[in-house]
């Protein structure tokens, strides 16, 4: 029954895939990314990745979706038509695609337990964890501890995107404009007079960030951790932006908070692996932070979750206001 | 049922290959930024497929439960971090492509190297 339902849900997906590609309106072909990726999230959970379905609902259909848009406001909503090469890429690519076909024949069936990337470390985390971290979700402890140099320079990717866009986007067009000015502008009112999205909208916000919340702190329990919480806080906030204005959502949270929390949560992780060098283990050891090893664990997973939810909250709100402060062409 | 075991392959197949032909086709940036993000997800697809073991379920310890099937968390991880690297390098692909449209006025391919041809 299940398995219908994946190849349903696939089927779906590949009709999706299709559609973005073929459709010539760029605001439909954005849209349909949202539906896309709500459908690849549905794929993972169906595949028993609940974390990383977390993950592409909260960031793929919510927050890709909103930065496209921003963009295109920005740019132009109709792509214009170029005819030439296009049988020949379509023949590389219906060859291409036979050829990966054929290569999948020697994959495992899915869901084959003996297949060789279950056979190799995998199931040493699983075992290993309830010893050694002592929290139930294993993917969160490989995230935090087993693999947490990994994860740092993840934090430290996200954390350079965000200064590459702010250095791109906040030249002279994109100078903040004085609150007299920005009043004046289309963005700074969002939908205020539109009276259902607002009273849904103020209904909803402090629901989408306290579930983000309650995302960061049950992460060793439950699904979740800080990437998805940093995910779905920002969009409570952009949310809050689309509605009520760019002008209010940045008195709400104005910009120097967002790179002090850019840069204090990345800190915040590599102050823990500093702490860990000066108790005497080694960087992002987190078994000295506290009297009992797996305590100390814990502990070290919990404030470094914190801090991936800082930076990675803080990096999607300032890109978003980056594209959202600049005056279109 | 055997006759599903490879379709999710297939599925990665089709998806990335259409992103890749948004790729190397559309003129538009902004289609070709759409293109590689579906080409992203779809090799998403096929390391979230690799985790999968029949029986299976979300690798969260039960207390007191035995005998338990996990799926494999180790693929979960790298792909959970990368849906959000994902989306930061997107931005900053999305932002240089506003660069672009004000320096050149367009985001069409042809134009922008016309441009470039005769200046």
């Amino acid at each position: 029954m299940v398995i219908l339902f994946a190849v349903f849900l696939l089927t779906l997906l590949v009709l999706t895939a299709v559609a973005i590609v073929r459709t010539e309106n760029l605001f439909v072909a954005v849209m349909l990314t949202g539906i896309f990726s709500l459908l690849m999230a549905a794929n993972f959970f169906v595949l028993d990745a609940a974390d990383v379905a977390l993950t592409e609902a909260a960031i793929g259909a919510g927050i890709t979706t909103v930065l496209f848009l921003g963009a295109l406001a920005l740019t132009a909503e109709h792509e214009k038509s170029v005819s030439a090469g296009r049988w020949l890429s379509m023949g590389v690519v219906v060859v291409t695609t036979l050829i990966l076909v054929y290569a999948t024949f020697d994959k495992p069936r899915l869901g084959d337990p003996e297949a060789p990337v279950h056979l190799h470390v995998a199931p040493w985390y699983l075992e290993e964890t309830p010893e050694l971290i002592g929290i139930p979700n294993v993917v969160t402890a490989i995230l935090g501890s087993f693999r947490g140099y990994d994860t740092l320079g993840e934090l430290f990717v996200i954390f350079t995107a965000c200064i590459g866009v702010l250095f791109l986007l906040s030249g002279p067009r994109g100078q903040h404009l004085p609150p007299d000015d920005m009043a004046l502008s289309s963005t700074a009112h969002g939908l205020r007079h539109h009276l259902i999205p607002k009273v849904v909208g103020r209904l909803l916000i402090p629901f989408i960030v306290l579930f983000g919340f309650y995302v960061q702190f049950h992460g060793e329990y439950g699904p979740g951790g800080g990437f998805q919480a940093g995910a779905i806080v920002a969009a409570g906030i952009i949310l809050y932006a689309l509605l009520e204005g760019e002008a209010q959502a940045l008195k709400a949270v104005p910009r120097s908070v967002l790179m002090g929390m850019v840069i204090g949560g990345a800190m915040l992780y590599g102050a823990v692996g500093i702490a860990g060098i000066a108790l005497g283990g080694n960087f992002l050891d987190y078994s000295v932070l506290a009297d009992n090893p797996v305590k100390g664990q814990q502990f070290g997973i919990l404030v470094i979750e914190l801090g991936v939810g800082i930076t990675v909250c803080g990096a999607l709100l300032s890109i978003f206001h980056a594209f959202a402060a600049r005056e279109p062409v | 049922m055997e006759l599903f075991g490879l379709y999710n392959y297939w599925a990665f197949a089709v998806v990335l290959m259409t992103g890749f032909y948004a790729v190397i086709t559309k003129g538009n940036l902004i289609k070709k930024l759409i293109g590689l993000s579906i080409f992203q997800s779809a090799v998403f697809l096929l390391y979230i497929t690799m985790d999968k073991v029949d029986g299976g379920t979300a690798p969260i310890v039960q207390k007191g439960v035995t005998d338990q099937v996990f799926s494999n968390p180790l693929p979960q991880v790298l792909i959970l971090t990368a849906i959000v690297v994902g989306i930061s390098t997107t931005a900053l692909g999305l932002a240089i492509v506003v660069r672009i449209k004000e320096s050149y006025g367009t985001i069409e391919e042809h134009e922008i190297q016309n441009l470039d041809h005769y200046s």
